[in-house]
């Protein structure tokens, strides 16, 4: 009791800003300049995870490269509710191709930049690739890995949401266990989608061995705008994967969509960690250990579990597989964290 | 305009799309009134001054605190704290150190001769004051606040009324009590001592405007007990008063105390270091019923007070020599009422103290018209008032509850009173907003932080001498206790409203200026309420 730090502040850096910070140790998001790049006036649902993940993502890029930013967007939500033609929410220069090639655009947009600079035209202008879990675990994934391969310049943050939102909620090779979508109805004696092997793109993408790959959510706002600013600072391919909350697809109300993504890394879902070279550097450790039944019930695509009689025996099943993570990348609760 | 090839339309702005129509429910920032501020007795803003002491500016948080209480360095000793009972942090961890931080607030005050802010302009109106305790001195400061002549007029020759001849130095050190007394009078209020009122109304003719009677309540109960006339039977009241004498009383070896409340156990920790070997309470209940604070309990058997449970004492004086007393063992009945049993013990005491309650001296008041008095105690309305127009009464005589906290409400709240009165209206009280309740908190947020305890002194100095119990906090522990302060209903300015918005869609208004919505774009998801650490933002319906 009687060694206790002086250095205290009230919320510390939980909180998006803190009036007890000085300036420059408050979130990117707390700054009334922040670049707001993806304004208002889009059409996200209510509560969208990934209008906010987004805007988290390239406002602190936007701040980590002065503002030298270009950004390519793979066909999806992101893009659909963002840039309807001719309008755009986007306030940074930004390029819609395909579904399946936003990688490789980014790819020749730093190789343009590449060669402009070698001319002696233009600044040091970064790369960043967007796009949703279809656009990067299925359709775009042969694109994303020859980025990676390659080791091209390239920023590539994936905004997971768990499925084909956009389109009326179908599954996606990131789409978990159990879940209810429009082509995995809770049916048959494995209601939900298959338990498969998955398909976790943070690891294949650490398989590369490329210098940076991390996780993050939306509940963690600090943790997220620390990895983008430490991958602006990096050279050559880097992917971000960042879990966010979707209640129209989740079936969970508009203003949970945060503790849904906490409740994800604190049952140990999903878990928050960053890697250099294909190696675990560091994970945001659990703060208040949770059962993943805290995470589930208040998801409509989960229902099904918990019907008159509850499917204990998936529920363990994915219990079992947030252990695993809990062991795998370490994420215990102790004191201090990350 | 040229366009590029294949291209139709200029480029537009998402601006031009108000998703605000999309809205069924509207965010609204509201300021909730925090568990602390509702339970306490002095209507402190508790929240308020620890929002100042939070950034290290303790003499903005002082002075906010004494916008409601001018005792701070008294109550950081002598307040029993509701506040802390109240305190929504005990749900995460353990309550806010409100009174070691106002405490210390109080003392920096003390340390660095803050001054109060300068009161209002004259009004011209004299308002007699009778009593200098805390009901006395609370109504005075404000009523000075506020324009108003303040005179109080004290029987006694020191100031202070209980707080002076009640309540023990090892508890409120007089250095604190007068430093903060003569602020007052430093400030405008005027203070005659020995000057006794006999009658309210003769004593109103010399040009006051209104009076504020808060003479206290000072006359020991008495119990029947049947004595010889060797052993000695005091009462609390003299005892505690005798303290501040130049001889302290003397009371022997073995001391009784009769009583379970507060100034029971303050004579019993008296008796102890005034040097009696065995100090003893008599308490005809149990310890879950005694009205004594649990914490003054505990402190009293650590410094080796011992109590009688379930006993009374039925007489004294027997014996010999005339010291010793006999005491009935007493048992509950199923209405939690102590009964007799017919089971007698002879115990030896030097001493006996009856701390059975007070009365107020109500003499000064037989000729006033109007004036109700029940069971002792002055009958007020709501806005303090008694029942002869112009003459208003507060703290122990006026009250059950009888503390300094209490009392100095009870200033506060008639000053507020005189000063609408005085101008031909009739006070009101604002509404109250709705309680800022632990479930409307997101306590993610807040950082893991246990309280700091502030230093007890040592048991064995305690046992013999009147130094201060409890020891204050210092710069670093205070500054650490006040950021513990989860501002309850109170937004404190952490920006998660404003990144938390999916839609951009809150507008931040700069330092200290808070924040705003744009209900241009605000589509009404309620994140910014849900993710709000201290609940300042509610959800309504939208009409039509």
């Amino acid at each position: 009791m009687s060694l206790q730090p002086v250095k205290f502040y009230q919320t510390g850096t939980f909180t998006v800003g803190n009036r007890l910070l000085a300036p420059e140790e408050r979130s990117v998001q707390a700054n009334m300049q922040r670049t707001n790049s993806l304004n208002s006036g889009h059409r996200a649902c209510q509560g969208c995870g990934e209008a906010l993940g987004a805007r988290y993502a390239i406002d602190a890029a936007m701040n980590a490269t002065n503002r030298q930013l270009i950004a390519a967007n793979a066909t999806g939500c992101l893009e659909v509710f963002s840039t309807p033609y001719p309008e755009t929410s986007w306030q940074i220069p930004w390029i819609h191709s395909l579904f399946g090639n936003a990688a490789a655009v980014a790819t020749g947009i730093a190789a343009a930049i590449k060669v402009k600079k070698q001319k002696g035209q233009g600044g040091d202008v970064r790369v960043v690739a967007q796009g949703g879990d279809g656009g990067t675990t299925d359709i775009g994934f042969g694109c994303l890995s020859g980025m990676f391969e390659r080791n091209d310049d390239v920023l590539y943050i994936c905004y997971d949401n768990g499925g084909y939102m956009n389109t009326g909620v179908q599954r996606s090779s990131a789409t978990p266990p159990a879940a209810r979508t429009a082509t995995t109805m809770p049916l048959g004696p494995e209601p939900g989608n298959v338990f498969g092997q998955g398909k976790f793109v943070p690891a294949i993408a650490m398989a590369h061995e490329i210098p940076y790959v991390a996780t993050a959510t939306v509940a963690d706002l600090r943790d997220l705008e620390y990895k983008v600013t430490k991958a602006m600072g990096i050279r050559g391919a880097r992917y971000i994967h960042i879990l966010v909350p979707c209640p129209l697809g989740w079936g969970t109300a508009s203003h949970d969509t945060i503790r849904m993504a906490r409740l994800a890394k604190e049952t140990g879902i999903f878990p928050v960690f960053e890697a250099e070279y294909g190696e675990v550097k560091s994970v945001l450790a659990i703060r208040r250990p949770l059962p993943v039944e805290e995470y589930l019930r208040p998801q409509k695509r989960y229902a099904h579990l918990f019907g008159k009689s509850p499917a204990v025996a998936t529920i363990a099943r994915i219990q079992a597989l947030a252990d695993k993570n809990i062991r795998k990348y370490r994420l215990q609760a102790r004191q201090g964290g990350h | 305009m040229d366009k590029p090839f294949a291209i139709t339309l200029k480029p537009g702005s998402s601006l031009a799309n108000h998703t605000g129509s999309w809205r069924t429910t509207r965010p609204e920032y509201v300021d909730r009134l925090p568990p602390c501020n509702a339970a306490c007795p002095a209507g402190e803003n508790i929240q308020g001054w620890l929002f100042h002491a939070e950034s290290g500016d303790y003499e903005k948080a002082w002075h906010a605190l004494v916008e409601n209480n001018p005792l701070p360095a008294i109550m950081g000793r002598v307040c029993y704290h509701p506040c802390e009972g109240g305190c929504n942090r005990q749900h995460m961890d353990s309550a806010v150190g409100i009174n070691s931080v106002e405490r210390f607030l109080g003392d920096e005050a003390n340390k660095h001769g803050w001054k109060f802010a300068p009161a209002a302009a004259a009004s011209g109106r004299r308002v007699l004051v009778i009593g200098s305790g805390p009901a006395g001195l609370s109504a005075a400061y404000h009523l000075t606040r506020m324009g108003h002549k303040a005179v109080i007029y004290e029987e006694a020759p020191l100031a202070g009324g209980m707080m002076r001849f009640g309540i023990p130095k090892y508890r409120l050190p007089r250095e604190v009590l007068d430093t903060e007394i003569q602020r007052l009078l430093d400030f405008g209020v005027e203070l005659h001592l020995e000057t006794k009122v006999t009658d309210v109304q003769q004593t109103m003719k010399d040009g006051f405007d209104a009076v504020f009677l808060g003479v206290g309540a000072h006359i020991a109960k008495r119990a029947y007990i049947p004595a010889g006339d060797a052993n000695k039977v005091l009462d609390a009241v003299s005892v505690l008063r005798g303290m501040e004498d130049h001889d302290a009383p003397l009371l022997g070896r073995r001391v009784v105390v009769y009583g379970g409340g507060n100034t029971a156990i303050d004579v019993a920790r008296t008796a102890k270091r005034l040097g009696a070997e065995e100090s003893i309470i008599v308490y005809r209940r149990t310890r879950d019923k005694m009205p004594a604070h649990d914490f003054e309990v505990e402190e009293a058997l650590q410094e080796g007070i011992s109590i009688k449970w379930l006993s009374t004492i039925t007489e004294a004086g027997m014996g010999e020599r005339g010291d010793d007393i006999m005491v009935e063992k007493m048992a509950l009945d199923e209405n939690g009422f102590p009964q007799p049993t017919g089971e007698f013990e002879r115990m030896e005491a030097d001493s006996v103290v009856l701390a059975l309650g007070q009365d107020a001296d109500l003499s000064l008041l037989e000729n006033v018209p109007g004036l109700v008095v029940d069971k002792g105690m002055i009958e007020i309305d709501a806005g303090m008032m008694t029942g002869h127009p112009g003459v208003f009464a507060g703290g122990d005589m006026a009250g059950n509850e009888r503390t300094v906290t209490v009392a100095v409400g009870h200033g506060k709240k008639a000053a507020r009173a005189i000063d609408a009165w005085l101008r031909g209206e009739k006070y009101a009280p604002l509404p109250k907003p709705e309680l800022a309740t632990f479930d409307r908190m997101n306590p993610w947020y807040y950082s893991d932080a246990p309280k700091t305890m502030r230093p007890v002194l040592d048991i064995i100095r305690r046992q013999s001498t009147f130094e201060e119990v409890l020891g204050g906090l210092d710069e670093t522990n205070a500054l650490f206790e006040a950021r513990r302060c989860m501002s309850c209903g109170n937004c404190f300015e952490c920006d998660n409203c404003y990144g938390v918005c999916p839609d951009n869609a809150v507008i931040k208004l700069g330092p200290g200026k808070r924040f705003q919505f744009n209900y241009d774009y605000c589509k009404g998801c309620g994140i910014c309420a849900t993710e709000c650490p201290c609940g300042a933002i509610r959800i309504v319906a939208e009409e039509n």
